[in-house]
């Protein structure tokens, strides 16, 4: 069948098997060339492989959850969405989440997911207790931050090449209410958004939207958005008795793929106006259910379809600290120069990770859409170009189109990552079409 | 929420976990019945964990009708929706051929089902209040050389569920007969299906959770299967006996 990632490019013909029980997925790994799929939310190809993709679709139960310390076992292809609707309910929410929530456990941890919170918390790996895996040989191997730790530490991030991830334990964080407080300063250029977020390094989640269109002196203009859990004071009186109660909304869907797409240099200029204006009235403090704040998108059911049927591509690096004021400044000038860019620009303070192969660093990351083109693509490889000079790197779960070559400049931990790869046979048996574009 | 307690006979098909998972969903406690129901505990489990609801695992065998007052007694509390999803297809081929590959088939679909829903019809018509679901197939809407073993048992149980939907109209108790053409299942992984009339389980499960509410007496999951049998049955026999469907 055809596969591709979220962002519908590229597209692969592959072989898919969805193994129901451990001895039918030991038979798909040892024929090799393997990758275990999720949800199929990374954007690009880090879950497809022509010969093997293994769909863990059937590995999605629960298996416990300890109601004193938070910690849920868990099969690796049960969803975000299921932990939150299972557990919200009693006092737990996800410690760290991606900006979808139909993410897999499996596909969360192969990507060591980041959420608004990793200024303060880190990624999701900190809340990882231990991980099952399937090595190359087909043996299940527990893995945890005491034992197994190499193994461990190589496959938070290591995008289902270390093994398949069949289970893990998840410690969830405890909240008094499915709220959070949010508030909204509008900041008019570059520099005084990244002053508030170097402001804000308390807030438990922070993340601004920016118009990567605005020229000139609004260059970088954004919305910065702070966020707290609302504990039971924070709610009205009428909303305590049921805290976790925040109602169901209606989703909206796009039915099918446009030729060509809707986002043009137009409609993304109209609507960053308008956006930014909205916000400008908005600011200040607001309550916003769970749903809405972490997942906005999400209420919009298959919105990839927006950009077309040829697909998009999303663009997320990461800048040190050190150099990120000036290589923000310069990708957003190359950006808005080529006139092409997303309504769906994301930029966040990140905190200090030390990782094997992890995406995060202490510094800016910087994320946004394009439909994918000749003109897209080529804007796209002068961006890798100023990441590269200002020291970043690149978020392999939303690449589609980076280089090997790109990898190996933006990230001297690819050599170790290789030697890993090279032990154990693990290169014959786990295989995406990501890690073959990328000599991995 | 309700503390009204749901039994689903033939638990481990994917569409019964489905149905499975919308019950509990909706709160209720679940009753997983089924040959060997120790393994089913770590779907007990998810379930449970899932929706905080009890689950509990009872060893239900659909041919040894002997069983089947026990087996009723035996359970925690009478449920009050009771669910039987249990079938086999076999090999049409075999059912041909193999006298007892046949019997099996025709007491899968036809006996076991009709027996245990008889004897909690009886039950249900005691107390007064209850829903029964019966999930058949469009098979036994018309027979057909490609399985007609398997299409003619499920006849039988949708005549079944017919009379007995008649039976109990005026005493509390109804009766679901539910339809639904081709699933996205273990059971038909290996065929391809056109993808408008397949289902999937949780459609299924949507399906039959929204009848047992609603009271509906023969569901299709998917409209267009309604109009299809209407058309199949419709075909005269000295047509329909040459034709390859």
């Amino acid at each position: 069948m055809t596969l591709s990632g979220w962002g519908l490019f590229p597209k692969h013909a592959a072989r898919v098997s969805a193994p129901r029980n451990e001895d039918r997925l030991q038979a798909l790994v040892a024929e090799g060339d393997g990758i275990a799929r999720g949800n199929g939310r990374a954007y690009g190809d880090s879950a497809i492989s022509t010969e093997n993709t293994i769909h863990m679709r059937h590995f999605n139960r629960m298996i416990s959850f300890n109601e004193k310390t938070g910690v849920l076992v868990a099969e690796a292809g049960v969803l975000a969405a299921d932990i939150i609707s299972g557990f919200l309910p009693r006092g737990w929410f996800l410690p760290v989440t991606p900006g979808t929530k139909f993410v897999t456990l499996g596909g969360m941890i192969a990507a060591d997911v980041h959420g608004k919170n990793h200024h303060v918390d880190g990624s999701l790996g900190n809340f990882i207790d231990w991980i099952d895996l399937m090595g190359a040989d087909g043996k299940i191997i527990r893995c945890s931050p005491r034992k197994n730790k190499e193994l461990f530490s190589w496959t938070l991030g290591g995008m289902g090449l270390t093994g398949v991830i069949l289970r893990a334990a998840l410690r969830l964080r405890a909240v008094e209410t499915g709220w959070i407080r949010q508030t909204l300063h509008p900041t008019p250029d570059l520099e005084t958004t990244i002053d508030a977020f170097e402001a804000a390094q308390d807030a438990t989640y922070s993340v601004a939207w920016i118009d990567c269109l605005s020229k000139g002196a609004g260059r970088g203009r954004s919305l910065v958005m702070l966020g707290e859990h609302a504990t039971l004071e924070d709610l009205p009186k009428p909303r305590r008795r049921k805290p976790f109660e925040t109602g169901t909304k209606r989703k909206l869907s796009v039915p099918f793929a446009p030729p060509t797409g809707l986002m043009n240099g137009w409609t993304v200029r109209a609507f960053n106006a308008l956006y930014y204006w909205n916000g400008t009235r908005n600011a200040g403090e607001g309550l916003v259910d769970w749903d809405s704040y972490f997942y906005p998108l999400d209420a919009i059911l298959n919105w990839n379809r927006i950009y077309g049927r040829r697909g998009f591509a999303q663009f997320q690096c990461v800048l040190p600290l050190e150099s990120s004021r000036q290589g923000m400044h310069r990708l957003l000038e190359e950006i808005s120069n080529a006139g092409a860019g997303s309504f769906l620009a994301v930029l966040k303070r990140m905190g200090a990770q030390e990782s094997r192969f992890s995406f995060p660093m202490e510094g800016y990351t910087l994320a946004l859409d394009f439909p994918v083109n000749r003109r897209t693509l080529a804007l796209m490889t002068r961006l890798d170009e100023i990441t590269l000079e200002h020291g970043g790197r690149f978020y392999l779960a939303k690449d589609s189109r980076m280089t090997a070559e790109t990898l190996r400049h933006s990230d001297p931990r690819t050599e170790d990552f290789l030697k890993m790869r090279d032990d154990k046979q693990r290169q014959v048996a786990f295989m995406s079409a990501q890690a073959r574009r990328l000599a991995l | 929420m309700t503390v009204r307690p749901v039994l689903i006979l033939g638990a481990r098909s994917d569409m019964a976990l489905a149905i499975a998972h919308r019950f509990a969903k909706a709160g209720h406690p679940i009753q997983l019945a089924a040959r060997d129901a120790q393994s089913l505990s770590a779907e007990r489990d998810d379930i449970a964990l899932r929706y905080s609801t009890e689950v509990s695992l009872h060893d239900f065998d659909a041919l040894d009708t002997g069983s089947f007052a026990g087996f009723v007694d035996g359970l925690p509390s009478l449920p009050h929706v009771a669910i039987c999803a249990v079938g086999l297809m076999g090999e049409q081929s075999d059912n041909e051929t193999d006298m007892s590959a046949a019997t099996t088939v025709l007491r899968s679909n036809f006996e076991g089902p009709a027996l245990i829903l008889s004897e909690l019809a009886n039950r249900f018509e005691a107390r007064g209040s209850g829903v029964l679901v019966g999930i058949s197939s469009v098979a036994g809407d018309r027979g057909r050389a490609t399985n007609y073993v398997y299409g003619s048992a499920k006849a039988g149980f949708t005549a079944f569920l017919s009379g007995l939907r008649n039976r109990l109209a005026r005493e509390g108790v109804h009766v679901v007969t539910v339809l639904p053409g081709f699933v996205a299942t273990k059971m038909t992984e290996d065929m391809e299906l056109p993808a408008k009339l397949t289902a999937a389980p949780e459609e299924v499960a949507d399906a039959v959770h929204r009848a047992s509410i609603t009271r509906q007496n023969v569901i299709y999951v998917r409209g267009l299967w309604r109009i299809i049998m209407l058309v199949i049955r419709n075909i005269p026999e000295s047509l329909f006996k040459k034709m390859k469907i």
